[in-house]
Parts: C-alpha cells; structure tokens; sequence
C-alpha cells in the first residue's frame, strides 16, 4: 500500500444477498485503501463483485443486498453506518460516481444544466446565478464545445461519448475527493473509450481527485491505474502497484489473467487460457475459491481459505505465498 | 409546433364531422319526423308540403351539410319534450355537469397520484396493502352502487350530506355555479367521489406501477449517486417521467368522466346534461339526443387535444428541433 495515509480504507467488506433458502455471499472479507489523488484499479470477471463493491462504498446497495460485516472509512471516520441523510450528504460532495451506461444515467426530462445546477447546489452554498456559471466552466472543462449554447440541451441532443462527459462532470460538481467510475466506457464506442479514459485521467490528475476504475480493460488499467486490485468471486485476489500486477503477478488467477490479455487493442477472449469458469455464488468451493482452475493447487488449497500474503511487491491470496514469499 | 397543431385540429374536425353523421342519422331512424309533426292521417298533399318545408327532399348531403352548418352554431332544433330550444336547455344544464365532472376530475388526479406515489414508495407497508385492497374495491363495484352505499352511509345514517340536487347555486352571466354556496359544495361531494372514484384507483394503480418502473431506472441510481434529497429524487425526477402515461390516461378519462356523469347524475338526481341525456332518451326526444352526443364528443376532442399539446411541454424529446450532436 502506498504511504500516504488512506482517504478510502474498507475493512473487511462481506456483502449479503438473503434470499429464502440461503444468503448469498457477493463481497466477501474485501480489504483496501485508496490514498488522495491515487487510482486504484478493479478488474475481474463479470460477476466477481467489483460492483457491489463500488455500491456499498457509495452506500447504494439495492435491497436486500446489505453490508453484513466490515467498514468503510472516508478520511478515517466510518460511513458505512451513517444515518441515511448523512450519506446522501457525502454522496456526490466527497464521493462522486459515474456508471456504465451514459445514455441512461441522464434524466431525458431535465436539460443537462439543470442537472448540473441542481447537483451543485444541492452541495455547495452557492447562488443559482453562480451555479450556472460553475455549470459553464464544467462542461467546458469536460470537453462539451460551446457550452454556453450546449448548456441549455436536453441529454438525447447529445452524443454517447459527449453525454459520458456530461456525466464526468456531474460527478465531479461537487469537486468530491473520491470517483467511484464502474465501467465508465464499457458502454462506448472502441474509438470513444480512449478519449474518455485520457479525460477522466486528466481531471483526477489536475484536481488531486482519487479514482475507483472498475474495468474489464487491462489495456485501460495499465494506461490509469496506479495500483491494481484484482477480484474473484466476491474475494481479493491480488492487489498491488500496476506494474507489478501486469509484469510479475504472483497469483495464479492473476498470472493467468495476464497472460491471456492480447498485448495490442482489447480482445474479448482475455480469459481463453483459464480452463473453466468462476464459480456461481451458490457454489464457491471451500478453501481457496480459485482451486477447481488452479494449475498450482495442493491439498491445503481445498481445505482452507488464504488471507493476503505479501507476494513481492503484491500482495496476494494464495497459500504459494504463506511463507512470505 | 404550428404543423403539429394544426394537423391535430384538422383530425379532430374528422372526428366532429363523423360523429355529426352519426347524430343526424338519429333524425331518420328514430320515427319520420313528417308523421311525427302531422300525425297518421294528414293528406299526401300536406305531406309534400311539410317535405318541403323541412328540407326533406333535398339530396342527402345537402341535408347533412345544413345539420353540420347549424350544429355548429349550437342549433340543434327544439326539444319535442319541452317545445323549447335544445340550446336553451343544454346551456341550463351545462353547468351542472362540467362543475361535477371538473371536481369529480381533480379528485381522481389529486387523489390518485398521491396514492399512487406513496403506495410505490412505502411499497412494502401494511397502508399501502389498504390503499391498494380499497382500489382494487373501486374498480370492481359499480357505480351506482357506490353511489347509492355512499348516500346511505353519508346522507341517510349520518345525515352529513345532502343525498340528491346541487344546492344553491349563484348565477353568474348564464352559467350558474355551486362552488359559492356552502350547500352547493356540500352537494358536490358524494357525487364527485362516486364518478372520480373508478378513475381515481386507475390513476393510483398506473402511477404506483410508473413509478416502480422509474425508480428501477439508471438515472434514478444517478440521481441518488449525485446525493440529491430524496424529495427532489422522487418528485423532480421519478414523479416527472411518470407524468407522459398519467396524462395521456387522465386526458381520456375526463372524457369518460363527462359520458359516465349519466349514471352519477341519475343516482343523485343532479340537474345536469346526463339527467336531460337520460329524459330525452325515454321520450326519443332526438334533437336533444344529437345535440348531448356532439357535445360529448367535442369535449372529447379537445381534451385529446389538448393531453397531445401538454405531452410536448411535458416531453422535449417530442419537440422535433434535434440537434444531434458529433462526438
Ligand atoms: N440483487 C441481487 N441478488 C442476488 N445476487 C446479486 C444481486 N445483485 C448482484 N448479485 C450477484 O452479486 C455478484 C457480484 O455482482 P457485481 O458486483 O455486479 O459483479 P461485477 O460488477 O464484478 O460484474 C454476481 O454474482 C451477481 O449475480
Ligand atoms: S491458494 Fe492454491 S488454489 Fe488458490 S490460487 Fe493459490 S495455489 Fe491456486
Ligand atoms: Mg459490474
């Protein structure tokens, strides 16, 4: 972990879903800080919990889903058991978001500056005159041209790439120290993703904002990120600075991950050379979640879960490792 | 904007001109208007002349174009009831009517959006369930039965209010009002809820089941990410995309709200055009038949039209200047 001392800290994050026959464990044991201005990559497979990780952060998990155990720490001080009101109140002033799919994260019945507008002065004590004006600056900082004319459309005026800008700059209105971006360009065209990667970089550079990238993208990782956190089946696999994680992973989920990424452009088949599939939440074996696919597996594998242990300069969930490797 | 207007006016002038066919057709089906004037025995040569004086040789195009020309100045001939203007008596009743259906209206849009909103927001609550049980009695009972259960619970056990008639009424220029008069708002009520209350639990089930619909949306996520107040989440936002379906459901309901105040105004004696509607009918009273259709019917058109012109202040992605934009 980086030595500044964490803005974001999560302890120990289990997510539940209880449903009538079982509870399901989504997010299990999770573990992480972010420090001011970092970017802290998640990547995993599509139902490995970055997710919900990201929700119970934001304290948006949708019943019945609910944090069963851990905490979250903004600045030191536990908001995952905040009064309702208090969280909303931190929500978009200090932790800011920004989700997958920009053509429906707009109201189609508010003009993008009444959106932004409103967003800054539900936070800050500002006059609607100078909110506007905020509003202008924002869109212009974002990449919106002529905001002055642009300001007044409504978002289906608006192109997919432009309206994930207009996005971007709803979340950081606020001027929040945190960005939770949950796939922010899975959404897009090939040839806007890049744009809107460099664009979300520039801006957590230029303002010192912290990013949370949950992304399948390796590629985008490895341009963003500086420090990966990878996830399997609701766990922490790896976490650990980008290069490492891409250069020397240690975990055998991680090393396979790896290798499967195409070195040019993103192709989808990143996993091909992992036999088999993550397990269901109904049926994660015991021990070390990873052990049905692991070329590497020995008998403690199946018998007891691995906590993180250091791993080079990562730190990973995996018995190789239990020496301290 | 111009061009959708007067698209829509000219639809709705199809409309007027097909339900005047309709209403003119009443005069030839329902007896001959000659024997009807001059009885069974009257000579050939009486016949002809009455033929004549009414019009009735002329081709049947001619006739109905006179019908369209007079109707549209609101003449529709003299009641054989009354022996007086249908005009005169549909002006007497107006009134009586719209002010019910105008309330009966309000009820069910007030009423109906607030439970709906509140049902779909404390989904789970054991109000919600009485709210929804009760709707769910508001539509299955009919009518009249409400209205006569209403009279006896309200009028007859506990004397709170009036049981039939409008009470006292002022009169300002022709219209006469009983929004003025205690007694005139007293008598109001038990009508307006037995007429608004079939559209009441309609409009309270659609905005319950919109509402869900929109609170599971991405940009209600959104919203509540930006942290806005859950009051601006669920009235600016979720409340606001629910409004296009309820309007366009209320808009055909008042409609239905005027033709159903037949019954309402039955069970209430209330002195309005479906009373008249429903006399006129017993006695094949055809003028006054035509006129209470095209009426009804007009108040048809112009509520649609007027639902069509509040969708496109309601929706901007309706207004038709789209700029999309390049990336
Ligand atoms: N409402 C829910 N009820 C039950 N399981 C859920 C619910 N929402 C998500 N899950 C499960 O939680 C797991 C993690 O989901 P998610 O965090 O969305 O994954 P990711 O974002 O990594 O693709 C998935 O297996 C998903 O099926
Ligand atoms: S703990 Fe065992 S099964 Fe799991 S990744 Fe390490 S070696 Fe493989
Ligand atoms: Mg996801």
């Amino acid at each position: 972990m980086s030595t500044a001392a964490p803005l974001l800290e999560v302890r120990n994050l289990r997510v539940e879903f209880p449903t009538r026959r079982r509870t399901l464990v989504a997010v299990d044991d999770v573990s992480f800080g972010i420090a001011p201005g970092e970017v802290l990559g998640v990547v995993g497979e599509s139902g490995a919990g970055k997710s919900l990780t990201g929700m119970a952060i934001i304290g948006l998990l949708e019943p019945p889903g609910r944090i069963a155990a851990g905490e979250v720490r903004l600045e030191g001080r536990r908001i995952d058991n905040l009064p309702r009101e208090e969280l909303r109140r931190i929500r978009g002033r200090r932790i800011g978001a920004i989700f997958q799919d920009p053509l429906t994260s707009l109201n189609p019945l508010y003009t993008i500056g009444e959106q932004l507008v409103e967003t800054v002065l539900t936070h800050l004590p500002v006059r609607a005159a100078e909110a506007r004006e905020r509003a202008l600056s924002l869109l212009a900082e974002v990449g919106i041209p002529a905001p002055e004319q642009r300001i007044d459309h409504y978002p289906h005026q608006f192109s997919g790439g432009m309206r994930q800008r207009v996005v971007i700059a709803l979340a950081i209105a606020a001027e929040p120290q945190l960005v939770v971006a949950d796939e922010p360009t899975t959404a897009l065209d090939v040839s806007i993703q890049a744009q809107i990667i460099t664009l979300l970089k520039r801006l957590a550079r230029d303002r010192g904002t912290a990013v949370m990238l949950i992304t399948h993208d390796m590629g985008v990782i490895a341009e963003t990120a500086d420090r990966v956190a990878v996830m399997y089946a609701g766990r922490l696999a790896e976490i650990g600075p980008v290069r490492d994680i891409i250069h020397q992973p240690r975990h055998p989920y991680t090393v396979g991950l790896m290798h499967s990424i195409p070195r040019v452009g993103n192709q989808r088949d990143r996993l091909a050379q992992i036999e088999g599939s993550m397990p269901r939440l109904t049926a994660i074996p015991a021990g070390c979640a990873f052990n049905p696919r692991c070329p590497q597996r020995f008998a403690r594998c199946t018998e007891t879960r691995p906590e993180l242990f250091a791993a080079g300069a990562t730190r990973a969930a995996c018995w190789l490792f239990s020496d301290g490797g | 904007m111009l061009a959708f207007v007067i698209r829509r006016l000219a639809q709705a002038v199809m409309v007027m001109l097909a339900v005047g066919l309709i209403a003119f057709s009443l005069f030839r089906f329902v007896g001959d208007p000659v024997v009807f004037m001059l009885g069974q025995d009257a000579t050939p040569e009486d016949r002809t002349r009455m033929t004549q004086m009414l019009g009735l040789d002329q081709p049947f195009y001619v006739q109905y174009a006179n019908f369209v020309v007079r109707a549209a100045q609101g003449e529709f001939g003299l009641s054989l009831r009354q022996i007086r203007p249908v005009k005169t008596l549909i002006i007497e009743r107006l009134p009586a009517t719209l002010e019910l259906s105008f309330v009966a209206g309000l009820f069910a849009l007030v009423v109906g959006i607030a439970l709906g909103v509140y049902t779909a927001l404390r989904r789970g609550s054991w109000i919600s369930h009485v709210f929804l049980a009760v709707s769910l009695i508001g539509v299955s009972l009919p009518t009249f039965l409400i209205g006569i259960l209403l009279i006896l619970v309200f009028a007859v056990l506990l004397g709170w209010l009036p049981s039939f008639g409008r009470g006292d009424t002022v009169a300002i220029g022709w219209w006469t009002s009983g929004f003025f008069t205690a007694s005139g708002l007293k008598a109001l009520i038990l009508p307006a809820i037995t007429l608004g209350l079939f559209q009441m639990t309609l409009i309270q089930r659609l905005v319950r089941s919109e509402m869900l619909e929109v609170l599971r949306t991405d940009y209600i996520k959104f919203a509540r990410a930006r942290g806005l107040t859950d009051s601006a989440v669920h009235f600016g936002h979720a409340l606001k995309n629910t409004l296009v379906p309820v309007i366009t459901i209320t808009g055909l309901q008042l409609g239905a709200i005027i033709a159903f105040a037949i019954i309402t105004e039955t069970v209430f004696q209330w002195p309005g055009m479906g009373l008249l509607f429903i006399q006129a009918v017993n006695f094949a009273d055809v003028p006054v038949m035509a006129a209470y259709l095209c009426l009804t019917a007009l108040f048809f058109v112009i509520i649609n039209l007027v639902v069509d012109l509040l969708y496109y202040a309601v929706d901007p992605r309706l207004r038709i200047d789209r700029t999309i934009a390049a990336h």
